[in-house]
């Protein structure tokens, strides 16, 4: 293809994905907005004040980078993984392997539906956050604009090698339900890990959503319990991997062709 | 720029469960032909599809599209090649306009130029009033004819029609065909596999017959429809008769009153036929083969290779 072809191409697959989900906008992302609103009513409003301060910072303070990133990930993560194998499922995924389009900007296409749903989400639960804690200021926008880059980027390849994996709507459901979601949670979204015990504050330290939740809340808030340098380098070097991993079974035709 | 539309060179297919769909077939279709690929179930005609059109991985074997091997230079051969495939294969949830349009830009023509592409095919192919509606909506009929103007938005110089007329009501396969003859007479290359023996007879120009993942025939559809030794014919009578005619050259039999069963071999004259009959005082109102042509010797060919 040539470039021009090639360009209107990814434009082209790019729509449809932001296409699909803002069809579908009352699944996509109304249910986020109505979640985190719980979140905040309950462990911000009415619990938060017994809590106390968490790092130095009110209670639902603490929480907004947290729940955030909660939404970001599940939005990218679930964005890719329902529609590439939602693709499969009806063999419109033909559509495109018929067509010249490159592997690359396949995946390049799928990862833009992605992050677009993950950034909007990001960028509504914020929006919720402000409801109930107007005094919010982002302490570093450079930063929490790029974790909220880099952690779509992230789980939108990672969503897309569920997908080509996956035989059934079960397979999709498995990694978000039973890896994702509890890591998540047990990733700082609540509490900083300096409350814990040092046998659970070290293993803590093993789970990587620790370090894209912390790396986000430093952004937001000014404050971490990782350091950011390294945390960023985990996030870029999983992005390689992943992209890596998602070219290769694309090329192979894995989960895809027979 | 080769002669061919389409060459295949010792290609096989072996799936993951060690069934050999393919054992190493050969095919060359020269541009503008009207192709029929014609097979029993499970023979290899949509394993053959699926590896031209990147849906299946080849086992071996070498395909070019106009020259271009698919090995050295997929994207190029994938541009002349549209692909009608014999299953849905489209978003069920999106516009119909959308499908078409989406399809040209993964080809990399620019929106304008596929809307008006988009709204050439649809009125072609009588969607242009359905071209809002969610493809759900469709019937069965008109989510094929949907197939067929996603498969020719980015004027594919080969298409492939895999079962395309299969649900189609008889009115619209009508249409459809003479569309699909046209754009042949236009010069893009069709190959064509449907279990309607009658369209390929009345369409193709060029057949194979591929069984058991080998190709059994590969010929002109004249020659092969030559070979067919015997044919037998439906005759319509005026009025009833009473005892059937002893003709003594030719095998009669009596289907009903004022119907009559004539088998003729390749050297019998229908005239001799008609006036034999006539000298018997029997008019014949009208005439029909009693089976397709082309379907007798498909079944012949095909049980010959069983060893029947």
């Amino acid at each position: 293809m040539e470039t021009k072809e090639l360009i209107w191409s990814i434009i082209t697959l790019s729509e449809k994905e932001l296409r699909r989900f803002l069809r579908i906008w009352v699944q996509t992302l109304v249910p986020p907005a109505v979640t985190t609103s719980l979140y905040f009513v309950i462990f911000g409003s009415l619990i938060g004040p017994r809590i106390g301060a968490m790092d130095g910072f009110d209670y639902i303070q603490f929480m907004i980078p947290g729940l955030i990133m909660l939404a970001v990930i599940t939005a990218a993560y679930s964005n890719v993984v329902s529609s590439f194998y939602g693709v499969k499922f009806q063999r419109a995924i033909e559509e495109l392997l018929i067509s010249p389009m490159p592997n690359w900007a396949i995946l390049f296409g799928y990862v833009v539906g992605g992050v677009a749903r993950g950034v909007m989400i990001g960028v509504i639960v914020f929006l919720v956050s402000l409801i109930f804690y107007p005094n919010f200021e982002i302490a570093n926008y450079g930063l929490t604009i790029l974790v909220l880059f880099l952690t779509s980027i992230m789980f939108s390849l990672m969503g897309f090698i569920n997908a080509v994996y996956a035989d059934s709507f079960d397979d999709i459901a498995v990694i978000p339900t039973f890896v994702l979601t509890p890591l998540i949670y047990l990733g700082g979204v609540f509490y900083s890990i300096n409350i814990l015990p040092d046998i659970w504050r070290n293993i803590s330290l093993a789970n990587p959503m620790l370090y894209v939740v912390n790396t986000f809340r430093e952004g937001m808030l000014g404050s971490s319990d990782v350091s950011i340098p390294l945390a960023l380098g985990m996030m870029f070097g999983f992005i390689i991997l992943f992209t890596a991993i998602c070219l290769y079974l694309l090329n192979k035709g894995i989960g895809i062709r027979q | 720029m080769s002669e061919y539309a389409l060459e295949i060179t010792g290609l096989k297919k072996v799936y993951d469960n060690n069934v050999e769909a393919l054992k190493g077939i050969d095919l060359k279709i020269t541009k503008g032909d009207f192709f029929a690929l014609l097979g029993p179930n499970g023979a290899g005609k949509s394993s053959t599809i699926g590896i031209i059109s990147s849906i299946t991985n080849k086992t071996d074997g070498n395909i070019k599209i106009f020259g271009v091997d698919i090995d050295q230079n997929f994207p190029k051969a994938k541009s002349f090649l549209g692909v009608v495939a014999q299953e849905i294969n489209f978003s069920q949830f999106e516009k119909v306009e959308d499908i078409v349009i989406t399809q040209a830009g993964f080809y990399g023509i620019p929106k304008d130029i596929a809307k008006e592409r988009c709204k050439n095919l649809l009125k072609k192919l009588s969607l242009w009033d359905k071209r809002h509606d969610q493809a759900r909506n469709l019937s069965g009929g008109q989510k094929r004819r949907l197939m067929i103007a996603k498969a020719l938005v980015h004027e594919p110089k080969l298409l492939i029609l895999d079962e395309p007329t299969a649900g189609v009501d008889i009115e619209l396969r009508r249409e459809m065909w003479d569309f699909l003859s046209d754009i042949n007479k236009k010069g893009t290359t069709i190959i064509l596999t449907t279990h309607y023996l009658e369209e390929a007879e009345q369409h193709c120009n060029n057949i194979a017959i591929i069984d058991e993942g080998s190709i059994v025939e590969d010929t002109s559809m004249k020659e092969l429809l030559s070979r067919l030794s015997i044919q037998s014919f439906v005759l319509d009578l005026e009025q009833e008769i009473q005892d059937l005619p002893n003709l003594s050259i030719f095998d009669l039999k009596s289907q009903d009153p004022k119907t009559l069963i004539a088998t003729l071999t390749k050297d019998d004259d229908l005239n001799t036929l008609f006036n034999k009959l006539s000298e018997h005082g029997i008019k014949v109102k009208s005439m029909r083969n009693e089976q397709n042509r082309l379907e007798e010797l498909f079944i012949r060919l095909v049980k010959e290779k069983d060893g029947n």
